[in-house]
């Protein structure tokens, strides 16, 4: 019950504080889109998007160094080249496909976009077929 | 000012979502693309609590003005092809290989694991390299 339940309530937590971002600037919660920003020329009107980024950051904080509970016990397994193809995948998959998993996924699926449905079924099957290559043919 | 409190707080409260939902968990994210395997579909509850709040939530807040600007920012864009296709299996590789993705990398960050690091700094690699291709119309 417990497995199910810590999820469940982040992904509530997920969804009000992108419905919050929705109510107050009208804006969606990409992650990919906003944190992109860091590639562009410092502006105005990118405050709010470093504001969100801040926030990542500061909630990430609070929960490891003050809230008890083992959430950050995991390793990142790999090589080191490992983990730069996977980010240099990410970082460029996620802007060549106009989203990940929350501006697609979490919000994108709320409000039914279809482009959004196939980004999410393509990337979930995409990221399944990695885990079966390994399973199989490696 | 409002909207960067708000803008604070919202991403306050996704990173919190994102570490006890399991999210930032690289283990746990490949045991949910594990299908084949010991298949770990706790995680789809996470896209349920959130997606099942903001089905609700998005209809009414779309119905006011936002509080801090005058029009929502609402996606427009609504044609499916070879860029969205090829960017989601791109990003799902990506993600299938580590099991992060670019907000749980964020929040990752306060670790300072040197691999969430290197992560972080690869993702933006990525996107730089995604946006000197755009500048120079590769793609």
């Amino acid at each position: 019950m417990d497995s199910y339940l810590w999820p469940l309530v982040g992904g509530l937590s997920i969804g009000a504080a992108t419905s919050l971002m929705l109510w107050g600037l009208g804006r969606i919660t990409g992650i990919s889109g906003i944190y992109s920003v860091t590639l562009d020329k410092p502006g105005k009107d990118h405050f709010w998007k470093y504001s969100f980024i801040l926030g990542l950051v500061i909630g990430g904080l609070i929960m490891n160094r003050f809230v008890p509970g083992d959430f950050f016990n995991y390793s990142v397994e790999g090589s080191p080249l490992r983990v730069v193809i996977a980010g240099l995948l990410v970082g460029f998959g996620t802007r060549l496909g106009n989203g990940c998993t929350s501006g697609h996924g979490v919000c994108g699926l709320a409000r039914q976009s279809k482009r959004s449905l196939v980004a999410t079924l393509t990337f979930i099957a995409s990221g399944m077929m990695v885990l079966a290559i390994e399973r199989f043919a490696l | 000012m409002k909207q960067y409190l708000l803008s604070l707080a919202s991403g306050i409260l996704f990173s919190i979502g994102l570490v006890i939902s399991g999210m930032i968990n690289p283990q746990k994210v490949r045991g949910f693309l594990d299908l084949f395997g010991q298949w770990d579909f706790s995680l789809a509850f996470v896209m349920l609590g959130a997606i099942g709040f903001n089905f609700f939530a998005f209809k009414i807040i779309t119905k006011k003005k936002p509080l801090c600007s005058n029009q929502h920012y609402l996606p427009t864009n609504t044609v499916i092809d070879k860029r969205l296709i090829s960017g989601a299996i791109l990003f799902g590789l990506g993600w299938g290989i580590l099991g992060i993705c670019p907000g749980p990398g964020i929040v990752n960050l306060v670790t300072l694991n040197p691999k969430a690091l290197l992560f972080v700094f690869s993702m933006t690699g990525g996107m730089g390299l995604f946006k000197f291709m755009q500048k120079a119309n590769i793609l």
